[in-house]
């Protein structure tokens, strides 16, 4: 069983969201790391990029693909996780803690009840 | 409807996530890539390899029937021997890369890939009416009949005589499977039948390929497995069978192979034997070994940390505009910790040391161009001295 947390907000695509005033850390979810594997590499956006909702952000490769990791909620990139480029397996053993992806200055606060609860999330990924 | 092989229930079982390989539902990890792979260079894994085919050829045209259609000298095989060899159109495309064996006598097995089963036996078929003079063959698509799976690493030679029991009863005449040298290819008995057992594999590691009928490689599978566990064996599926073939710059069927593609072109002119004769392909790749080709395989690594290369993404040289070529596999190698690949360049772009341009997504991913095979195995200090 993947772990969910019940502070946090989740997108359908396996993103998660913390919000804290306007200031919103995004990673991706436990389901997603185990269903990705190993992390070799993450491309993260640019500090300064205005991304929109729903909008591809960053890529994640293991060894067998790359994927589009998806914006969960719109803003301005304030702040990326650095780390990351030396130690992509962050996101494998601490996917809420230490392998968080960026931080966003965000629009509206208001679309985060748009996106999916914790319990909405387990139901999704079963 | 995909197709599975005999050890299909053993893998869901060990919870093995499941991948589409040309038409077979096949395990593309257990534990993970990368332990998988660690796992094969420092101890053993044990792959499911019965999604490949095994063809058989026999009777008293056999030998001169294979030397016209396979590259490499099939004469030069003693019983119980096998050589890497392709099979080419008469252009000098590759239909298949493949193994083949001399079983005894006049009989021999064919290993080949698994998404070329068809267009194999089509064209030994045809082949072979195209040339009645050789004396009587039979062509047999065997791949049904036979599971196979592959015990590889530094560990297995300490335990394989424990999974296979015994002295071989043909092929090559050892007391136990670990008598046998490379390339080397015995019949062992297993509860009562014959099973061929070849000490090869696709890792750069040592160990051996058991191909056994159908119904007995599921106790095979968990024999090894239960012999092996104490050795470090752990089962390992085609995404580190992959990594691992890269590492040592083994072609892969579809990728570095192709019926686009010579051996010449590929650097495999080693299994390419031009002195003995006329066969299919010989007129183009003897022009192509003396005259040259229009692209050549090199093998790269990335200079640094980054993404890694995948398949069709475009090379470049440094400075130079236009294009040199394409990347035909690409990982992340779990043991340089590096992205690493292979691709097809101009000729005059492949040289060992040159640096050499990725295109990711847009950005340059600087690489430099190194001599085959990409991994080396590290000779342990503590062991020389």
């Amino acid at each position: 069983m993947s772990n969910v947390p019940g502070d946090l907000k989740y997108s359908k695509s396996h993103e998660w969201v913390r919000l804290e005033g306007e200031i919103a850390t995004v990673g991706i979810t436990d389901h997603a790391q185990r269903e990705l594997t190993s992390l070799v590499f993450v491309e993260l956006p640019k500090v300064g990029r205005a991304i929109s909702a729903g909008e591809s952000c960053a890529v994640v490769e293991s060894v067998k693909a790359a994927s589009d990791v998806y914006c969960p909620i719109s803003g301005e990139v304030t702040e990326v996780n650095a780390e990351l480029a030396n130690r992509p397996e962050l996101v494998n053993t601490d996917p809420y803690g230490a392998g968080w992806f960026f931080r966003l200055r965000v629009k509206d606060p208001n679309e985060i009840s748009g996106l999916l609860d914790a319990s909405a999330y387990s139901a999704l990924v079963g | 409807m995909l197709k599975h092989t005999p050890l299909y229930e053993r893998h869901v079982r060990l919870s093995a996530q499941l991948v589409d390989f040309g038409g077979w539902e096949m395990p593309l990890r257990y534990r993970g890539i990368i332990d998988e792979h660690l796992a094969v260079r420092r101890a053993a894994g044990l792959f499911d390899i019965s999604h490949m085919g095994e063809l058989i050829v026999k009777g008293p045209g056999a030998e001169s029937f294979l030397n016209r259609v396979l590259t490499n000298n099939v004469a030069k095989l003693a019983e119980g021997q096998g050589q890497y060899t392709l099979m080419c159109n008469p252009e000098g495309w590759v239909i298949d890369d493949l193994y083949v064996y001399r079983l005894k006598g006049n009989e021999y097995l064919l290993v080949v890939n698994a998404v070329r089963v068809e267009a194999d036996t089509e064209w030994l078929v045809q082949q072979l009416a195209e040339q009645p003079d050789l004396g009587a063959v039979w062509v047999e698509n065997a791949s049904e009949v036979f599971g196979a799976v592959a015990l590889q690493g530094p560990a297995v030679a300490a335990f394989a005589d424990e999974v296979v029991t015994g002295k071989s009863v043909a092929g090559t005449d050892v007391p136990k499977v670990t008598a046998l040298q490379k390339n080397r290819v015995g019949q062992f008995m297993w509860s009562g039948t014959a099973i061929h057992v070849a000490r090869t594999g696709y890792t750069g590691e040592d160990g051996f390929e058991i191909i056994a009928p159908a119904p007995l490689i599921g106790g095979i599978w968990d024999r090894a497995l239960e012999v092996g566990k104490s050795f470090g064996l752990e089962p390992a599926g085609l995404g580190a069978r992959d990594t691992l073939r890269t590492e040592m710059c083994y072609p892969l069927y579809g990728h570095e192979l192709d019926e686009s593609t010579t051996p010449i072109e590929a650097g495999l002119q080693r299994f390419v034997a031009l002195d003995k004769g006329e066969f299919v392909g010989r007129a183009r790749l003897a022009e192509q070994a003396v005259q040259g080709v229009s692209k050549k395989l090199v093998a790269f690594r990335l200079s640094d940390k980054g993404p890694p290369p995948r398949p069709g993404y475009a090379l470049f040289a440094p400075g130079e505009p236009d294009q040199i070529g394409q990347v035909t596999s690409g990982t992340y190698s779990p043991s340089l910790g590096l992205g690493i690949g292979m691709g097809y360049v101009t000729p005059k772009h492949a040289v060992a040391g040159a640096r050499l341009e990725i295109d990711v997504r847009g950005r340059r991913l600087e690489s430099v161009i190194v001599p085959k095979p990409i991994y080396r195995k590290q000779v342990d200090p503590k062991m020389i001295s």
